[in-house]
C-alpha cells in the first residue's frame, strides 16, 4: 500500500512531537488506544485559561505512519482554535486531508478520540474555576 | 562502491531469480517450446527431457530416491492443498463418511517456536491419518524437529506431510532420512521462477496415495492434470541443482551475515528481542521485536532504503499482529513491533551494515515519538494502565 504525500510528509517531519508536564496550568492530556491493538496516541493541548484558546499542542504516537500523521495533523489543527472549535474536528476531516485508505480510517478515529479526551481532561482540570492538582489523564 | 537502493531483505517473501536459472529457462520459451506430453515428435521429446532433468534435480535436493515422486504444481500453496486434501480424499468411503467434518488438532509451539514432539504424540488419536508441519517458519525461521516427527509418524503408521517451502535449498532436507511422506516446495524461494512448485509423494514404504485436486488429461501420473509449464519447471530444476551445490557454503556465509546484522542492531538498541530459536533457525532469517515502536512505522521509515517485512508479507494488508509471533506467547504489542530481515544469495556485508545502521536510526527516531517509550522511561508499568481500546 502506497502512502499519500501528506502522510509521508507528516511521518518524515512530524509537527509538535513532545510532551507538556501534565500539571502545567491549562494542559489537557488525552491518552487513547491500546498497545495490544498496535496504536496508542497521547495528545496534549495547552489552553489559555482566560480566553479558551489552544495556544499549543503536542503529541506522541505509537502506531503506523497513518496514525502518526493523523495525530501530527491534529496538533496542527488544534493550535489557535478555541476549545469549542476544537471539539468540532471530525475524523472524516482527517481522512480527507490525509487521503487515508479504508484500512487506515481507524487511525483518524483514534485521533478524534484523542482530541476529545484531551479536551475533556482540560475541562475537568482547569475550566471549573480553581484548578485541582494534576491527575493522571489516563 | 555505491549501494543500489532499496536493498532487498525480504527473502522469505520471494527471491530474485539466479541469472543461471534464467539462462537455463530461456530456450524452453523459444526453440524448445514443445508440450512434454507430445510423444510423437522431437519438440515433445525435448520438452519432456527438460522436465525429466528438473524432476531429477529436485529429487536429489530433497533426498528422494525416485524422481517419479516429484509432482509439479503451480507453487507451494497448491502443493500443500494437494497433499492435505488429497490424502483426506483418498480415504475409503466409510471413513470419508465418518469424517464428513475432518477434525484438526493444532499443537502449540513453545517460546522459541518449536513444537514438542511429545505434545504431538499426545495429540494423536486412533483416528489420526495425517501429521503436517511447517519445516521451517517463514517469519521466525525456527526449524522443527522434522526427523523426530517423521519417526513418530512411522511408528504410528500415520502419513507425514511437511511444508518445506522456506527450508528447501536453505537447510538440509532428506525425505528418506527424515521419514517424510509428502513434502511441498516452491521454486521462487530458492532463486527460481514464480508459478511453479512441487509435491513430493512417497512411492515406497509406504506408497502414499492422493486424490487429484485438478482433473483433466491425467498429467503428472494423474495427480495433477494440466500442461506442465516446461520453462518454469526447468528453472526450478536448475535452481535446485545450484542450491544443492552451494547450500553448505552459502548457509554458512548467510548465517555469518545474519549474526553480524543482529549484533549491530541489538548492541545499539535496548529492548530489542530476537524472535525464534537461537540456533535451530534458518541461516538467512532474523526477526526482532523492537519494544515501543510499531512495525509498519519502522518499515515506512526504511522503505526507500530497504525492503523488509513486519509480521508476514501475506498479512501486511490486515491490521492483525503476526499470529506466528503471538503464538510464541510474546505480548501482542511486541508482535506489533516485529521486523523480519531476510538475507539471500546476493546479500553483501555492505548491505547488512547499511541496513543495520538505518534500522537503528529509525527505531531511535520512532521511540522519541512513542508515548509508550516515554511512559516506560518514567518507570510506569504499561500493564498497570487501563487502556481504552477502540
Amino acid at each position: 500500500m502506497a502512502y499519500s504525500d501528506k502522510v509521508v510528509d507528516h511521518y518524515n517531519n512530524p509537527r509538535n512531537v513532545g510532551s507538556f508536564t501534565k500539571d502545567t496550568p491549562g494542559v489537557g492530556t488525552g491518552l487513547v488506544g491500546a498497545p495490544e491493538c498496535g496504536d496508542v496516541m497521547k495528545l496534549q493541548i495547552k489552553v489559555n485559561v482566560e480566553t479558551g484558546v489552544i495556544e499549543d499542542a503536542k503529541f506522541k504516537t505509537f502506531g503506523c505512519g497513518s496514525a502518526i500523521a493523523s495525530s501530527s495533523l491534529a496538533t496542527e489543527w488544534l493550535k489557535g482554535r478555541t476549545v469549542d472549535e476544537a471539539a468540532k474536528i471530525k475524523n472524516t476531516d482527517i481522512v480527507n486531508e490525509l487521503k487515508l485508505p479504508p484500512v487506515k480510517i481507524h487511525c483518524s478515529v483514534l485521533a478524534e478520540d484523542a482530541i476529545k479526551a484531551a479536551l475533556q481532561d482540560y475541562k475537568e482540570k482547569w475550566s471549573a474555576s480553581e484548578a485541582p492538582a494534576g491527575r493522571d489523564a489516563s | 562502491m555505491a549501494l543500489k537502493l532499496p536493498i532487498f531483505m525480504d527473502s522469505q517473501s520471494t527471491t530474485p531469480v539466479d541469472p543461471r536459472v534464467l539462462e537455463a529457462m530461456i530456450p524452453y520459451f523459444t526453440e524448445k517450446f514443445g508440450h512434454p506430453a507430445s510423444r510423437n515428435h522431437p519438440f515433445g521429446w525435448e520438452a519432456e527431457s527438460g522436465v525429466d532433468v528438473a524432476r531429477d534435480q529436485i529429487a536429489k535436493l530433497i533426498g528422494a530416491r525416485d524422481p517419479k515422486e516429484i509432482v509439479f504444481t503451480s507453487g507451494g500453496t497448491e502443493a500443500i492443498n494437494l497433499a492435505l486434501k488429497g490424502v483426506v480424499e483418498t480415504l475409503d468411503v466409510c471413513k470419508r463418511l465418518e469424517r464428513q467434518g475432518v477434525e484438526v488438532t493444532y499443537v502449540p509451539v513453545g517460546r522459541d517456536g518449536l513444537v514438542d514432539v511429545e505434545a504431538v504424540r499426545a495429540a494423536l488419536t486412533d483416528k489420526t491419518i495425517l501429521i503436517s508441519i511447517m519445516f521451517a517458519n517463514n517469519e521466525i525461521g525456527t526449524i522443527q524437529p522434522v526427523a523426530a516427527l517423521g519417526k513418530l509418524a512411522k511408528e504410528k503408521g500415520i502419513i507425514f506431510h511437511t511444508d518445506a517451502t522456506q527450508a528447501v535449498g536453505k537447510t538440509p532436507v532428506d525425505v528418506e532420512a527424515m521419514g517424510i511422506d509428502l513434502l511441498s516446495a516452491t521454486a521462487h524461494m530458492l532463486y527460481g521462477p514464480k508459478g511453479v512448485g512441487a509435491l513430493y509423494v512417497r512411492r515406497k514404504n509406504p506408497r502414499v496415495r492422493i486424490a487429484p485436486m485438478v482433473d483433466g488429461g491425467g498429467h503428472e501420473r494423474g495427480m495433477r492434470s494440466g500442461t506442465v509449464p516446461v520453462p518454469l519447471v526447468v528453472g526450478f530444476g536448475k535452481a535446485a541443482e545450484i542450491s544443492r551445490e552451494v547450500m553448505a557454503e552459502e548457509s554458512q556465509r548467510l548465517a555469518g551475515l545474519r549474526d553480524r546484522l543482529q549484533e549491530q542492531i541489538v548492541s545499539k538498541v535496548d529492548e530489542a528481542y530476537v524472535n525464534g530459536h537461537p540456533t535451530l533457525r534458518l541461516p538467512h532469517n532474523l526477526n526482532i521485536s523492537f519494544a515501543y515502536v510499531e512495525g509498519e512505522s519502522v518499515l515506512m521509515g526504511l522503505n526507500k532504503e530497504a525492503a523488509l517485512a513486519s509480521g508476514s508479507a501475506c498479512t501486511s494488508a490486515t491490521l492483525e499482529p503476526s499470529y506466528v509471533i503471538s503464538a510464541l506467547g510474546v505480548d501482542s504489542e511486541l508482535a506489533h513491533s516485529s521486523i523480519r530481515f531476510g538475507l539471500h544469495r546476493f546479500s553483501t556485508e555492505e548491505e547488512v551494515d547499511f541496513v543495520a545502521r538505518k534500522t537503528v536510526e529509525v527505531i531511535h527516531r520512532l521511540r522519541e515519538m512513542s508515548p509508550l517509550y516515554e511512559l516506560a522511561k518514567e518507570g510506569v508499568d504499561l500493564k498497570s494502565i487501563h487502556w481504552k481500546a477502540e
